[in-house]
């Protein structure tokens, strides 16, 4: 904005972006359960749930009425403020990324010059909800969940931050929609393909995904740092689970996978392509989840310092050589 | 060791078990939205992961690819007992076990349902002899329980029955929700 003075208008175009971001957050997880639940279903050859609406796709609706019903508990020794704060602090985090993400040429909330800087930033605070959750419910499973999440998430934020700078360093712009505009001949995914891998990794291990899903182990910590949630504080952590794995599969489609570009892909209609290349993102991960069987936290660790972390370093190595040569 | 003494109560006194049910919740007053409400907590039933002996092997089975408890919702075993609607007892209750189970079943939060599963569940079963030293004659002695499901172990599709009668209990009807009418007879495959 040129002048500081804040018109009708953009007051306007606050309140809609708002709305819109509320509504795609909430809808975001009614579809991504009932997907999770259908395929779930399909990968071990049962049915899935069938009973209410045309293949059962009201389902969630269901859940989520049965939940806000639920009683809401909170435990005799627990931090009674903080135990109650955790939740909204692991919701908001999740909102804040769609400030930024391109959905097309036109429609983006901001498209600021230090985007992707912005997402890091802003998706980092969700480890911190995790770490405030599992500590206020003064429970040792949820502490023990928390601890892990909070060390594998440091772990795997370093091959994340150096997979995204390799990408940087070839379109020399932070702007989300300066990276998609860069890919209009050629995907970054063919262009960075180690880059693209470990991304894709340390994004299912950043969600905290199965295989990476240590933090709510369900044979070793009962549920992890949500065991003493009930009714819609836990409902709140699932929603912030699919708005982050949202986040990272747009970020992914945004850095590696072209964005908003696509056949007849005008200045609106691109968001079709993007959200049709996030939800196969998505649902690879969901995919993944179901096939793999839990890693053990050694195996876990190892993974991230001995192997991502090397790769990513030796591929931000060749690339700035090869940004230089070039 | 407050939760052996409660135990040790329970077992005392025959009424304990029924008195400590949560009243219903007073805030829907309106008949709509409460049979709304039962409509959607009669389909969307989480069981808890909690099984006992051989009955929890059945129990398994009726979450799994045959007889799918997934059709009707209920297929979320949640591992934590705050979040699950559902106390499936699929086994012997112990003197042991019996603390844990007061335990968790007050764990639960309120709208809570318990099924009974098996002869041990419901009565002791085999284990209702004198010599019975160990075993708790019926889990309905401890904590409430809405559905019976006979059987040593009961089969998976008498405990989708038990499902459909608790759906019938908390709804008032059986299939709470609209049922279509299949266009074609489906050919079903024979269970072995």
């Amino acid at each position: 904005m040129d002048t500081m003075q804040m018109t009708l208008y953009d007051v306007l175009r606050m309140v809609i972006a708002f709305l819109l971001v509320i509504t795609i957050v909430f809808i975001n997880a009614l579809v991504m359960g009932y997907l999770e639940r259908k395929v779930a279903a399909k990968i071990q050859r049962r049915w899935g749930p069938m009973e209410v609406g045309l293949q059962g796709w009201l389902q969630m609706v269901l859940d989520g009425v049965k939940i806000i019903a639920k009683q809401l508990i909170v435990p005799r020794d627990a931090d009674r403020v903080v135990f109650r704060v955790a939740p909204l602090l692991s919701f908001t985090p999740v909102v804040l990324p769609f400030l930024v993400l391109p959905f097309a040429k036109n429609l983006v909330g901001r498209d600021i010059n230090l985007g992707l800087i912005f997402i890091i930033a802003v998706s980092s605070i969700n480890v911190l909800s995790i770490f405030v959750a599992g500590w206020a419910s003064n429970n040792k499973y949820s502490l023990f969940g928390a601890v892990r999440s909070v060390s594998q998430n440091i772990a795997y934020e370093i091959p994340i931050l150096l997979s995204l700078l390799s990408v940087v360093l070839i379109t020399h712009t932070y702007s989300m929609q300066g990276i998609v505009a860069a890919q209009g001949t050629v995907w970054f995914c063919l262009v960075q393909p180690v880059a693209c891998l470990i991304y894709l990794v340390s994004a299912t291990a950043e969600t905290n995904r199965a295989p990476f899903d240590l933090p709510e182990a369900e044979s070793e910590l009962t549920a992890g740092y949500h065991t003493e949630y009930s009714g819609f504080g836990f409902s709140l952590f699932m929603i912030a689970e699919y708005a982050n794995m949202f986040i990272v599969c747009a970020v992914a489609t945004v850095l590696f996978f072209g964005g908003w570009h696509g056949p007849f892909s005008g200045e609106y209609l691109g968001v079709l392509w993007f959200l049709l290349k996030v939800f196969l993102l998505m649902l690879t991960m969901i995919w993944v989840r179901w096939t793999y069987p839990r890693v053990r936290f050694d195996q876990l660790m190892n993974l991230a310092w001995k192997y991502l972390i090397p790769f990513s370093l030796v591929n931000l190595l060749l690339t700035a050589l090869i940004v230089k040569c070039i | 060791m407050k939760e052996i003494e409660r135990y040790a109560q329970c077992l005392k006194d025959e009424s304990a078990a029924t008195s400590r049910e949560v009243p219903a919740a007073k805030l829907l007053e309106y008949p709509l939205t409460r049979q709304v409400l039962a409509v959607c907590q009669a389909n969307s039933l989480w069981p808890m992961t909690f099984g006992l002996a051989c009955c929890a092997i059945e129990m398994m089975a009726t979450g799994m690819a045959r007889i799918d408890m997934a059709r009707y919702g209920a297929e979320v075993f949640r591992p934590s007992a705050r979040q699950c609607d559902l106390l499936i007892v699929s086994g012997t209750v112990t003197k042991k076990m019996a603390p844990a189970l007061i335990t968790l079943y007050d764990q639960m939060p309120a709208p809570k349902w318990v099924i009974a599963m098996g002869n041990c569940a419901i009565s002791g079963g085999p284990f209702k002899i004198e010599e019975n030293y160990n075993v708790i004659e019926g889990a309905d002695k401890l904590i409430p329980v809405d559905v019976y499901v006979p059987g040593c172990p009961p089969r998976p599709e008498a405990l989708i029955e038990g499902i459909l009668k608790l759906q019938e209990k908390i709804a008032g009807k059986r299939y709470p929700w609209p049922q279509r009418p299949h266009k074609k007879e489906i050919k079903i495959h024979p269970i072995p």
